[in-house]
């Protein structure tokens, strides 16, 4: 957790894929995934084949984004492949709403 | 012949759903039932995977009023579509989204309905009418149907309502974060409102902020049918919840800590509901108060060779129950955990048999088992599989593919770990052990890259 921690005190400007990293850093840790950061794909879905996350990896993801950068997000569940689309959307998303 | 109601709305001004925070009255509701009906085509078997629990609940209702029965599968994978339509080959797929192929032919649900009213006379349904099927993952690779009459889907229901405290002459809201297809939501949200005079939200609200502004859009008094892993999202989230003046959860057992926790800060009472997919729900208790579950009026349970059954009241025959349960009394018990064999990854039920069938079944994988992996993880508590497999021929990523076609998303193995051979004892059998150790062996190799 402490790498988390350490993670939460840099709200510095990042550059789009700074934040792409940052982002994926916290989708390996949190879900322990088998993939390194800079690995993801920031073009392939998150949903389904891509990453392979699932509705309830999504809902962590949801609670790490609100913590992180202040973002509450807000979606109907059928749109959530939406909002998740890729990580580059999700990092064009929190750069958009972050409020830290 | 006996008959129930099919909803019971006392007046067509009665509102029986929101959507959007927009009433909906029980003679619109019936109306656009109506004219679903006709429209549906030839086939006596429905696949009805709506996503909006309005449009969802106005198909049920076209079914019902046609004869036309419900499949309620529990995961809609290529492969129990497949099983689906060699169970029942007339079934076709009722949707409301257009993106979405299913292996079934597709009806979708019209975009506008006539809104020229028809009289308001409430379909009976008899109480032997074969109303929904519902599959259970079995433990061969084969789901198990379970049929449920009109009669006993409405008894079972009616049974929980009064327990709910939603028959007692106040217009409740039910929001529900469960989709209507699984029991539980069907049950609790679609049912519960068509018996009870009562409405639901048409949305399923999803994350905390959705969730709070689910609520608000809604007049009290409101129930909020939610699970273990919403809850423990809403607790960890900052959002401040509108007055709810009921939470209702079920899927898996809660803490005790957890229901205090929620009813403190939420300033509400939850009721946990105990049920399965064979026989319904049966049972209740206030976490808070008591971990003893109360059973509904004339449902009783017995051993028979170190097996619990249950019997009576809804329940079709006398039924196993897959938990390991201690009858303390006529009407009570408790829960201690889960059989062996079964697995429950936040509120979806498989059975290690069935998954491992699964994994073999792969052309390509000559060895491999399933384990749950030691202690539950994150903010939402979700306990989740490893699988340890030896393919020499395949990849990591080809056999995620290949299980991904077979079963739900959330018993995707992570880790996923390919070996030469099982760590199999002399019995044959891999021991628990083993698998945790191999698992923690291969995620600590994996961060030290």
């Amino acid at each position: 957790m402490s790498d988390n921690a350490s993670l939460m005190q840099q709200p510095a400007p990042l550059t789009d894929v700074g934040l792409q990293r940052e982002i994926a850093a916290l989708f390996v840790q949190a879900l322990n995934l088998e993939v390194l950061p800079q690995d993801i794909d920031p073009e392939a879905p998150l949903y389904g084949e891509g990453l392979g996350l699932d509705s309830i990896d999504i809902l962590e993801v949801a609670l790490i984004v609100s913590k992180q950068y202040g973002i509450q997000l807000r979606a109907d569940a059928a749109e959530n492949q939406q909002t998740f689309r890729s990580l580059r959307h999700l990092a064009e998303y929190i750069a958009a709403h972050r409020t830290k | 012949m006996d008959t129930i109601a099919l909803l019971s709305h006392s007046t067509p001004t009665a509102v029986i759903a929101y959507r959007a925070g927009v009433p909906v009255t029980a003679q619109r509701f019936l109306s656009d039932a109506k004219h679903l009906a006709r429209s549906l085509p030839a086939g006596n078997h429905v696949l009805n995977v709506c996503a909006d629990r309005y449009r969802f609940t106005v198909g049920l209702a076209a079914c019902l009023i046609t004869g036309r029965v419900s499949l309620l599968p529990s995961t809609h994978t290529p492969e129990v579509i497949a099983q689906l339509a060699g169970f029942a080959p007339d079934a076709f797929c009722l949707t409301d989204d257009r993106s979405r192929d299913i292996g079934l032919p597709r009806v979708f649900y019209p975009e506008e309905l006539p809104t020229t009213d028809v009289a308001w006379d409430v379909p009976q349904i008899p109480a032997t009418q074969l109303a929904a099927i519902v599959f259970t993952s079995g433990s061969t690779g084969t789901p198990l149907p379970y049929k449920k009459t009109w009669g006993r889907l409405a008894r079972c229901v009616l049974d929980g309502a009064r327990r709910l405290g939603q028959l007692d002459g106040r217009s409740h809201v039910l929001i529900g974060t469960v989709p209507a297809q699984h029991m539980y939501g069907f049950e609790s949200t679609v049912l519960l409102a068509l018996l009870s005079g009562n409405s639901f939200c048409a949305e399923r609200p999803f994350y905390p902020a959705d969730i709070a502004a689910a609520v608000a859009a809604v007049p009290r008094p409101r129930t909020l049918v939610t699970t273990p892993v919403h809850l423990r999202a809403l607790l960890a989230s900052q959002i401040d919840l509108p007055p709810m003046d009921l939470v209702v959860s079920a899927t898996a057992p809660l803490g005790q800590d957890l229901a205090r926790a929620v009813e403190a800060r939420f300033h509400t009472s939850l009721l946990e509901i105990y049920g399965s997919t064979e026989t319904g729900q049966i049972a209740m208790r206030r976490t808070a108060e008591s971990v003893t579950w109360r059973l509904w009026p004339h449902i009783r349970l017995k051993v028979s060779s170190d097996q619990v059954f249950a019997h009576g009241g809804h329940v079709e025959q006398v039924t196993a129950m897959q938990d390991v349960i201690e009858i303390t009394g006529d009407d009570e018990f408790l829960l201690h955990g889960r059989t062996a064999d079964l697995v429950n990854v936040a509120g979806k039920r498989s059975s290690f048999g069935y998954l491992n069938a699964q994994l073999n079944a792969i052309p390509g994988v000559t060895d491999g088992v399933f384990f749950l992996r030691d202690g539950a993880s994150g903010s939402t508590g979700v306990a989740r599989l490893g699988a340890v497999v030896v393919a020499p021929t395949l990849s990591v990523a080809a056999l995620t593919e290949h299980l991904r076609q077979r079963i739900d998303p959330v018993f995707l193995p992570r880790p996923l770990i390919i070996v030469e051979s099982l760590p199999r004892n002399a019995t044959g059998k891999v021991p628990q052990q083993e698998l945790q150790h191999l698992a923690n062996r291969h995620l600590q190799t994996d961060e030290s890259l």
